[in-house]
């Protein structure tokens, strides 16, 4: 059953070095604080796995935590390219790691895959596209009905998924809202899903009866981090920190800077000091 | 580049005014980020107000008072007619061929409306590793048609392109069609210095109209590839002044928002 933790204790508990790891968000609902307790714990040789990779795991393969990442969009979104990333995969540094990229119809199918149980996903995909010639986990099947040829990707079934969600209910049963992304996929998928929130509310008598709602047996432990997707954010709660998006890529385009703002921001810092970090991003009452 | 003090606009404002006015009021428009997702508005604003207009973050039929800086701001989600899940959104809307217009952007494109947004270089080994496809490869192989805008330059616009992230014509002609791709491709590619479209026959794009106070010169020296134009060349109609106020608004508005945030912040 699922169990109401602090961070440090989740992170614990349900990672491992050389673990396959998803830490999903589409944009929205990013699950910084985990990340960054990941990074504070020292995990290594992680397989790496999101759609989107943006700042965390950024900041993770500059730490040197990643042995491979499995991706459809290295980019900071908005602002362009993830120099650590680049610096790994362009020069080997920190370490060198090896690359699996897809696109997004790609890893969201995977995913589904993943949470329906199925070996692997087909979908009308990757016609004419280079990524098909470069990564060996792109085949394809021949209909047996209609005999069009379709494209093929293992499914994805991460050892541990961490995603951040609005809030949870007493019992551990958790809403997710706004843009959704691939996040309850990912849960579904995994061997073992880890969930901050902003928030823990008595029940959750009033919501709309379809609202994604992951039930707290799909979870194995919740905690509760209040702006714990910054600089992402959470609907309903804070918006997003656009700045701190755009500031990321001055940072990160520096080895020592990089550093210096990991040191100060991750290692000397705890999930506590996610609430600060977002308090002029709460939308005024 | 262009002279254009007098002309009252600046290239990027006539590439945006001019891929705008591409777009329907009865599209449904899946919108890449940057200088597409501009043009996708600024058509909302003007002349298609019904627009519909999809991010690839699941928001269908969004209408932004501001340009997103991401494909995933939570302005997209609040304006949105509904938001559905990221698998959702690629199997059923763009594969299930919902959308009549793939709008993207490139950061190499070939004549024949293949983009590279993948790797300048070696894939193994890249020069520089570019962010990857996203969603852009099924984008340009499930939407009906394809636009693409980008600024014109010899970097951008190659005879080659490094990586195939998104299939246009690839070698030209029916090679869509011998790889059993039954979408149109690139129909449209709108610069900062004139409107293209592809040859009905080879797909090569060639210039079908010009901007006001571009030169054939100022098109082949911003251009990796040899440049063909259509016999009847004409002149793209300048940007209104209803044009240009929407645009410099929506510019305006967006500028002061993602600088807002800046202030008081911890780390």
């Amino acid at each position: 059953m699922v169990k109401f933790v602090p961070l440090k204790e989740a992170v614990a508990q349900n990672l491992h070095d050389g673990d396959a790891v998803a830490f999903e968000g589409f944009t929205h609902l990013i699950p910084t604080a985990a990340a960054h307790e990941a990074i504070r714990q020292g995990f290594r040789d992680l397989t790496l796995i999101r759609m989107t990779p943006d700042l965390i795991y950024d900041q993770m393969i500059g730490m040197g935590m990643a042995r491979k990442i499995v991706f459809s969009y290295v980019g900071n979104p908005g602002v362009g390219l993830l120099r650590r990333a680049r610096d790994a995969i362009e020069n080997g540094f920190p370490r060198a790691i090896e690359v699996e990229e897809h696109s997004h119809a790609g890893m969201a199918n995977a995913y589904e895959a993943g949470a329906a149980g199925l070996p692997c996903a087909v979908f009308r995909g990757y016609r004419g596209a280079g990524l098909a010639e470069v990564n060996p986990n792109i085949k394809s099947v021949t209909c047996p009905f209609t005999g069009e040829v379709l494209a093929a990707v293992p499914a994805i079934r991460p050892d541990v998924t961490f995603i951040h969600a609005q809030k949870a209910d007493r019992k551990g049963n958790v809403l997710v809202e706004g843009i959704i992304g691939i996040q309850k996929e990912a849960v579904l998928a995994a061997k073992r899903a880890v969930v901050t929130v902003e928030e823990v509310v008595d029940n959750f008598d009033d919501l709309h009866p379809n609202l994604t709602v992951l039930p707290s047996w799909t979870i194995a432990a919740i905690s509760v981090v209040p702006g714990g997707s910054h600089p992402s954010y959470t609907h309903g709660y804070y918006e997003r920190d656009n700045a701190a998006y755009l500031e990321w890529d001055e940072i990160a385009a520096d080895r020592d800077r990089f550093q210096a703002w990991m040191q100060k921001n991750v290692i000397e810092s705890s999930a506590d000091d996610f609430a600060a970090r977002v308090e002029h991003l709460r939308k005024a009452a | 580049m262009s002279d254009t003090e007098d002309l009252g606009f600046t290239p990027n404002e006539m590439m945006t005014i001019a891929a705008s006015r591409a777009l329907k009021n009865d599209d449904v428009c899946f919108v890449g980020i940057g200088a597409p997702s501009a043009a996708c508005n600024v058509a909302r604003l003007t002349h298609a107000p019904d627009i519909t207009l999809i991010y690839e973050s699941g928001t269908i039929g969004t209408a932004p008072d501001v340009l997103p800086l991401s494909i995933g701001d939570g302005e997209l989600c609040e304006t949105a007619v509904t938001t559905v899940a990221v698998p959702e959104m690629f199997r059923y809307w763009l594969q299930g061929g919902r959308i009549s217009i793939g709008f993207l952007g490139a950061a190499q494109l070939d004549k024949f409306g293949n983009i590279n947004t993948t790797v300048i270089g070696d894939y193994a080994h890249p020069k520089t590793r570019l962010p990857g496809g996203g969603g852009a490869p099924e984008i340009a192989t499930s939407s009906r048609e394809v636009y693409i805008t980008m600024a014109q330059s010899k970097r951008g616009m190659v005879e080659k392109i490094d990586f195939f992230t998104s299939f246009g014509h690839g070698e030209g002609g029916d090679h869509r069609k011998r790889l059993g791709i039954d979408t149109a491709g690139p129909t449209l590619l709108i610069t900062d210095l004139a409107v293209w479209k592809p040859d009905p026959v080879t797909k090569e794009f060639t210039v079908v109209s010009v901007h006001p106070g571009v030169t054939r010169e100022q098109l082949q020296a911003t251009c990796g590839w040899t440049v063909k134009f259509v016999e009847a060349l004409d002149e793209t109609p300048a940007p209104t002044e209803l044009e240009l106020k929407t645009l410099r608004d929506l510019q305006a508005r967006t500028k002061a928002a993602h600088a807002g945030t800046a202030k008081g912040k911890a780390a």
